[in-house]
């Protein structure tokens, strides 16, 4: 590489690194993004063909119409998802992204792989192809299952008997194959073992996401995210790319800490995660003894006299009011009891809805303002001094069972006291149990009422009635 | 091999890890869907692989590789920008 291009190169590798930085702060998280936007755009442009000569200036071919259709039609699918994508649904779109990051990282891959069987590889270059080929498809198939996941599909972890026996065999043969092709590259014999190997890596993906409750899926995709990374950082050492290397390692060990960061905002170890079938069958009947009391539904009018009357309002929203699609009829009810002089806050759990910081963003759309927004740790010690607590659409971030009942399977996890409140109102649709499965003992306190319908039609009649008060 | 490649990799691994040590749990999301766009690299990947490509089958996959990480890499970075708007609004409030 000449030194001007390298240049190039540390400078657009020092805009990723700036663009991660400023991303994990709120005032500089935009720039940040933008920042790393342009780092990738200077390398694109600067991208030039391993054995020299600018990509962009090679002359005008069959291969060169194919790169820049490529990219135009990538282009298109990315910005139709990124702009037509409901704000609810960004969860699943960023699994997709990475799905499709995943792909590409395989393919190219097991393509450099395929041309380097006429001579043989090395065995280092011959082993990161392969691990590109493997993780890549792994992230592939465990993002697409990840994505149907969170769009409602099969939410419940799909568990059977010996299933890590079964996928810890699937594991076994794929690094058998990989072993082997790592010292035998030459021939076609070569290539139809590769293809068993990434078949098998399409399988290990799914079977390794579909045991996962939907709940856990930020911190699936997350993982996913960040072996996508490392697949890439290895092609980056398959077709001695340095960019490529610097960013896809980049990703690699930032993603492994957020996963990690995600699993000790839940307090739970990420083997838990991964491996616990968190809600399924035996886990989801724990917790379930030692329920007392009665459901106490409530009218919307008399729900509204109480939140009319209050001090002091605290909302819970959830991923229910994100399906709802109700951050815009909260914020109207906030409104309308600010006006009242009623003091009106929000607490957001850090694992509420069903990505970190998916609340926020929500009812930040809805332009409630920032100041009213709470996080758990700042409100929890305020909490029995609240009138009325309205919890819109969540269901285990206010389970007092993670507070008191060992055996619960989010017994540890911590959550926003809304029991301590003097009045619960539970706004829900019916009484399936949560996303994790698990009896919520808040619906049967005395000091709770439940508000049963679609979340955006109560709010309505609530905002309708308060103002007639 | 090239050892100083070794080296740079090594180095990313401990800068990745630094660089995110303190984000708090609301930035977790577009976090995750930023750095989901970095990995978009990988459409350079794609476009070297194109560029040699010498047979249909190596046309027709380093395309759909193409595709693939063209829409990672801009799709990515739109949608976290389109997260990231939200923050600023409220704050110019």
């Amino acid at each position: 590489m000449s030194s001007p291009l390298a240049l190039v190169f540390i400078g657009a590798s020092v805009l990723f690194i700036l663009g991660i930085k400023f991303l994990s702060s709120p005032k500089t998280a935009r720039l940040g993004n933008l920042v790393a936007a342009a780092g990738m755009l200077v390398a694109l442009l600067a991208l030039h063909k391993p054995e020299g000569g600018s990509v962009w200036l090679s002359g005008w071919n069959t291969n060169f119409t194919l790169i820049i259709v490529g990219i135009v039609v990538g282009l298109g699918i990315g910005a139709l998802g990124a702009y037509s994508v409901k704000m609810t649904a960004m969860p699943q779109m960023v699994a997709l992204f990475n799905g499709l990051g995943g792909g590409a990282a395989a393919l190219v891959g097991g393509l450099e792989f395929m041309h380097g069987t006429h001579g043989g590889l090395p065995a280092f270059i011959a082993g990161a192809m392969l691990f590109a080929t493997l993780i890549g498809s792994l992230s592939f198939s465990g993002s697409a299952i990840a994505y149907l996941k969170l769009e409602g599909k099969f939410e419940r972890p799909l568990t059977f008997p010996g299933q890590n026996f079964v996928n810890g065999l699937i594991l076994l043969a794929i690094l058998t194959l990989c072993g082997w092709l790592t010292f035998n590259s030459t021939g076609s014999a070569a290539i139809a073992i590769l293809a068993v190997v990434a078949v098998l890596a399409l399988i290990f993906g799914v079977a390794m996401v579909m045991p996962i409750g939907g709940a856990d899926m930020p911190v699936v995709i997350s993982l996913l995210n960040s072996f996508t990374g490392l697949a890439v950082a290895a092609d980056g050492f398959a077709i001695n790319n340095l960019a490529m290397i610097v960013a896809g390692t980049l990703v690699g060990s930032s993603g492994t800490l957020l996963t990690l960061l995600m699993c000790k905002a839940m307090n739970r170890p990420v083997t838990n995660v991964l491996f616990g079938a968190f809600g399924s069958g035996s886990a989801a009947k724990g917790g379930g003894e030692g329920v007392t009391g009665t459901i106490k539904p409530i009218q919307a009018d008399e729900a509204a006299v109480l939140l009319a009357y209050a001090q002091r309002v605290v909302v819970v929203p959830g991923y229910g009011m994100a399906v709802a699609q109700a951050q815009h009829q909260v914020r109207e009810l906030s409104d309308e009891l600010g006006q009242r002089g009623v003091e009106v806050q929000f607490a957001i759990h850090p694992v509420a809805g069903r990505m970190p910081g998916h609340m926020n963003v929500l009812l930040a759309e809805a332009n409630v303002p920032y100041d009213q927004l709470c996080e758990m740790e700042a409100i929890n010690p305020s909490m029995d001094r609240v009138d009325v607590c309205l919890v819109i659409g969540a269901n285990d971030v206010v389970n007092p069972a993670a507070r008191e009942d060992k055996s619960s399977p989010i017994y540890g996890m911590p959550i926003i006291d809304a029991d301590h409140s003097k009045t619960v109102i539970v706004m829900k649709r019916s009484m399936a149990a949560g996303f994790a499965g698990i009896e919520n003992h808040l619906f049967y306190r005395d000091n709770t009422r439940m508000l049963f319908g679609d979340a955006k039609a109560s709010l309505n009649e609530l905002v309708t009635a308060v103002k007639a008060n | 091999m090239d050892t100083n490649v070794l080296f740079i990799f090594i180095l990313s691994v401990f800068v990745g890890f630094e660089v995110i040590s303190k984000v708090p749990s609301m930035l977790h999301t577009p976090l995750m869907s930023g750095t989901n766009a970095i990995h978009g690299i990988i459409l350079f990947g794609g476009i070297l692989v194109l560029a040699g490509a010498d047979s249909l089958l190596v046309q027709v996959l380093g395309f759909v590789a193409v595709v693939f990480g063209s829409a990672n890499v801009f799709g990515g970075f739109m949608v976290t920008d389109r997260m990231l708007q939200m923050f600023r609004k409220k704050k110019s409030q």
